[in-house]
């Protein structure tokens, strides 16, 4: 209680105002003398400034700095010289990527990119959503526990060990041995040919994709669903009962009741997925691709990977993850600008 | 009305309960053969006779690795990294959360955009591969000749990690620690005795994001660190499986158990200490996962 109004204000005398805390005589400290006033706000709390300087400057080095390298893709690259030392060559490198000599490869890489994030969007979105719904059929508390330990657990598992098993469940058959179980059971399901299970699945271009995919969704889909199931329990149980007196059958209370409870998440989710459509992770990329399945796998991270570092060709590397990088902060930020405008849920 | 509404209702449980015991059992499939491969007899691994269940059960495949030095280096390169990049990352995110949090920092928007700036755009592969290199000529000429240590303070921070300290120290309410600085606590003992024993769950959470994180990092890892003595488990099971894959460097393999079983032991010891910890750790990443809906 504010027994007396007096004890909470501070009398300012040169402005001849009353300050309601003491942080306000601090910002306005800062606004009449601009850098005086940030010293001394600074100096009185240089506990608070101290604790940030660390964090500052763990990501100026590490990924502003890295920024700072990207330029590179403007300049005639040499090893010996830093980046400030560097002839300024323009945009040869980005001619050699969008007209030159790189060109097939680069545009192949940027369809690549393109789809594996659209696949995704089509097929690996919905699963966790999906897999929510039928969560919620489960009544009993450990069943549903168990359900959710099997299928968080694939999620926890790096992205080496996820590879490996995979490489080593579609390997090819060789002379001394047969090739991978999950080969093996798609031959005797007559969904692949005995060859093309032989020359292993990683080796064939036109199987690389659904691998991507597949392996995606054995990953994330349990973990996913977590966001969908925790709207879906929060709709109150009456909703259901009201829709059943208006004799909803399930499909209804799905298209009526469920659907419209947990859309804004929906939402969230896809703006998020659009607008990380041309990020895709080099490290599972690099993990299970090969030069046979270049024309489907190989991804702009992966190319500009195999051209600056393998390769040493850094300037028109950078110039690569520029052009990607761009287009994907530019899809970010228009995802969110619309989320924004269309239903006041906005990422950041 | 009555009877078709059950029918339908009835239909949709049995669907989800069938199609979620398929989609779970599938989930557990590949760790089940991996241990059954691991152990099973050369034949049966190599001529896929192992569906389920090991047959002719012998360890020599873990036997082998377990004999084996690199395997045992690699192993204690990975606690190391684990252990030492957690607390680095998880130590320099709570001060730089609790900083942000605080209303009265000046430039308070600023800070967090250069943090949110690095979820939306990120410089890519080759420059921070080529910052690294940098980077790791200015830690050998002050004397870190261990590329282990640049591993664990140049990687592993992550914005979103930071954002969710930062909502969960400003939901501490402030009379608290306004009662704390009364008492004549400095902000370090405020941030101590207040304000992380009060957000206990969310940095733990946030440090088993970190720690799972630093355990199953491979790509810089391997990038980073040259001397093959140092490199953590992941490189090491990726580079075994590189070469066990390889059809000709395998043509002359005559040991009792069949080549892949060394991978599939690999990957099973890799797995372990997950699945050891996992369903105690498992309740705390569903909560991580809710609260980084959305915020700010």
């Amino acid at each position: 209680m504010k027994s007396n109004a007096a004890d909470y204000l501070i009398y300012d005398e040169a402005t001849g105002l009353y300050h309601e805390d003491p942080e306000q005589a601090v910002r306005d400290d800062v606004e009449k003398h601009y850098w005086l006033g940030v010293l001394r706000a600074v100096i009185k709390d240089w506990r608070l400034y101290l604790m940030l300087v660390p964090m500052l400057l763990v990501f100026l080095f590490w990924r502003y700095f890295p920024m700072y390298e990207l330029l590179g893709c403007f300049k005639i690259y040499d090893v010996v010289k830093p980046v400030s030392e560097q002839f300024y060559s323009g945009f040869s490198a980005f001619k050699t990527l969008i007209v030159g000599s790189e060109s097939v490869r680069f545009w192949r890489a940027l369809r690549n990119t393109f789809l594996l994030s659209f696949y995704g969007l089509c097929f690996g979105f919905p699963m966790p959503i999906i897999i929510a719904l039928f969560f919620n059929e489960i009544r009993s508390n450990i069943a549903r526990s168990v359900y959710q330990v099997l299928t968080y657990l694939p999620k926890f598992m790096s992205t080496v060990v996820m590879t490996s098993l995979v490489t080593l469940l579609v390997k090819q058959g060789s002379l001394t041995s047969g090739m991978g179980v999950v080969s093996q059971l798609l031959v005797s399901l007559g969904w692949i040919s005995e060859e093309t299970g032989q020359a292993g699945l990683l080796n064939n271009p036109s199987f690389f994709r659904a691998i991507y995919q597949i392996s995606g969704i054995w990953e994330g889909a349990g973990y996913d669903s977590i966001v969908y199931f925790a709207a879906i329990i929060a709709i109150s149980p009456t909703s259901y009962e009201a829709a059943q007196i208006d004799g909803a059958g399930k499909m209804a209370q799905m298209r009526y009741v469920v659907l419209p409870s947990i859309l804004s998440t929906i939402v969230i989710m896809l703006i998020t997925r659009i607008g990380s459509l041309l990020s895709i992770g080099y490290e599972k990329v690099l993990l299970l691709y090969n030069p046979n399945t270049y024309t489907t796998a190989d991804v702009v991270s992966t190319l500009s990977y195999r051209l600056g570092i393998e390769g040493g060709w850094k300037g028109v590397a950078s110039a690569a993850e520029m052009m990607n990088n761009v287009v994907g902060m530019l899809l970010v930020i228009g995802a969110n600008t619309i989320a924004r405008k269309a239903s006041n849920v906005s990422l950041y | 009305m009555k009877r078709r509404l059950e029918v339908s209702e009835l239909i949709f449980k049995i669907i989800s309960y069938l199609l979620l015991t398929i989609f779970a059992l599938s989930c557990l499939y590949p760790f089940v053969y991996a241990i059954s491969a691991a152990v099973s007899g050369r034949y049966f691994v190599e001529y896929n006779k192992v569906v389920l269940f090991a047959k002719e059960v012998q360890f020599d495949a873990f036997r082998q690795m377990f004999s084996s030095n690199l395997f045992w280096n690699a192993y204690s390169n990975t606690l190391f990294l684990t252990f030492y990049g957690t607390l680095w990352s998880l130590g320099i995110s709570i001060l730089g959360a609790y900083a942000l949090s605080k209303k009265r920092l000046l430039f308070r928007k600023t800070f967090n955009f250069f943090l949110v700036f690095t979820m939306w755009f990120s410089a890519g592969l080759v420059p921070q591969y080529l910052n690294y290199i940098n980077t790791k000529k200015v830690f050998n000429s002050v004397g870190i000749m261990d590329d282990k240590w640049l591993v664990v303070i140049a990687m592993g921070m992550a914005a979103m990690n930071i954002i969710l300290l930062r909502n969960a120290f400003e939901g501490v309410p402030s009379e608290i620690e306004e009662a704390a600085i009364v008492d004549g606590a400095t902000e370090f003992q405020v941030l101590n005795r207040v304000y992380i024993p009060m957000s206990k769950s969310t940095i733990a959470t946030v440090a088993l994001f970190f720690g799972i994180s630093r355990w199953n990092g491979y790509f810089w890892a391997r990038q980073m660190i040259s001397d093959s003595n140092e490199h953590p488990l992941q490189v090491f099971v990726r580079l075994k499986l590189e070469e066990y894959t390889d059809a000709e460097l395998m043509a002359g393999w005559n040991k009792s158990y069949a080549s892949d079983s060394v991978i599939y032991a690999l990957i099973v010891c890799s797995i372990i200490p997950i699945l050891v910890i996992y369903p105690f750790i498992q309740k705390y990443f569903a909560k991580g996962v809710n609260m980084g809906g959305v915020k700010e």
